[in-house]
């Protein structure tokens, strides 16, 4: 189902991009080169980076298993919920494992809390995509930011707990 | 110190090919030795993110070069810039939830948004909807955790997000710069495409 709805949503992409590109191409030769540097260069100049800190996820993904998730978000009490921010912090899970495991957790008694608190953080702080957040930004604004998202995450978790308790 | 540096940045600049080669060691090793199913879940989650970053990236920085280069700088900042009113919150909504792919895929898109006058707030508003409220990965999450769970999870995580825009936009500088490494001028530096 993701599957379907990404795929969809990178053929729009590309075809924007194609007419994007080819209108402004006819409007303006030079200016559409100059674009066409301007983008594959900053392409080009951060892509070695996120190589390396998309290996390193690869890693620490195959190190922790849906089982172990399962072991240590599935029990009951404060715990859980902190091991979720935690977990959900290091980790910069693709949505294609990340709901499906989510979906596993709440039929194994996963509270409604730990999974909200495992997902956001899941989607808003990376530790692991720091140097890559930190080559656009900066340090202090991505430490910031994720600072700030770690705590918006444990925001939404309450207010999950509140709504669907 | 001159040398030092120098192994610092020859550090900097291999460490990211062995990160790979080691991934890629271990799933070849895994895959003939049929032992390490550690070796093949990394080979097999770094397979998927190449994917999609060869899928993503290449037509969000064409557009992002696009956008620098047509965009005029009035334009962002009368919509989102600093004086624009709480109307530029829908423009950055519809930005970033019609989109798809990894939060680092809309970096790019942030920086560039920045850097023609969009006001810090819009920028991380923009960034937090990207991340907790695309389309795509909605219809995804109703699939596994159902409507309920999805629709209160979507609405909760929206104030959060403008309220972190806000406190970001407060908690920085007004002269803040960002780093010179981000411009699409600077980066890459030493390569020549053209």
């Amino acid at each position: 189902m993701e599957q379907m709805g990404f795929n969809s949503t990178v053929i729009v992409l590309w075809i924007i991009t194609g007419v994007a590109l080819l209108v402004s191409f006819i409007a303006d030769r030079r200016k559409t080169r100059a674009s066409l540097i301007k983008g594959l260069k900053m392409l080009w100049g951060v892509l070695p980076l996120l190589l390396g800190v998309l290996a390193l996820v690869s890693l620490v993904l195959a190190a922790v298993t849906p089982e172990m998730l399962q072991q240590v978000l599935s029990g009951s009490g404060p715990l859980p919920f902190f091991a979720a921010l935690g977990i959900g912090s290091i980790t910069l899970m693709p949505g294609f494992i990340a709901y499906p495991l989510a979906g596993v957790l709440q039929k194994l008694g996963a509270s409604t809390p730990v999974l909200a608190a495992f997902i956001t953080s899941l989607m808003m702080v990376g530790v692991l995509t720091l140097p890559v957040e930190a080559r656009f930004f900066g340090w202090r604004v991505s430490l910031l930011r994720n600072g700030l998202a770690l705590v918006g995450a444990f925001l939404v978790a309450v207010g999950m707990a509140w709504v669907l308790p | 110190m001159k040398e030092r540096r120098k192994a610092l940045s020859a550090i900097g600049k291999l460490w990211p090919w062995v990160m790979v080669a080691v991934v890629a060691g271990l799933w070849t090793y895994g895959r003939f030795s049929g032992e390490l199913a550690f070796g093949l879940r990394a080979g097999e989650s770094l397979q998927y993110f190449l994917v999609e970053m060869a899928l993503v990236l290449p037509p969000m920085f064409l557009l992002v070069g696009l956008f620098e280069v047509w965009v005029p700088r009035e334009l962002v900042e009368r919509h989102a810039g600093r004086r624009a009113g709480v109307a530029a919150i829908p423009w950055m909504l519809l930005l970033a939830t019609v989109q798809a792919g990894p939060l680092y895929g809309a970096f790019p898109v942030a920086v560039s948004l920045w850097r023609k006058g969009c006001a810090p707030r819009n920028v991380f508003i923009y960034l937090g909807a990207f991340s907790a409220m695309k389309i795509p990965m909605l219809t995804f999450e109703v699939g596994f955790l159902g409507w309920s769970f999805s629709i209160a999870r979507t609405l909760i995580t929206l104030p959060v997000f403008i309220v972190i825009g806000l406190v970001m936009e407060r908690l920085l500088p007004a002269a803040f710069q960002l780093p010179a490494a981000s411009d699409s001028d600077a980066m890459g530096d030493g390569v020549r495409l053209s």
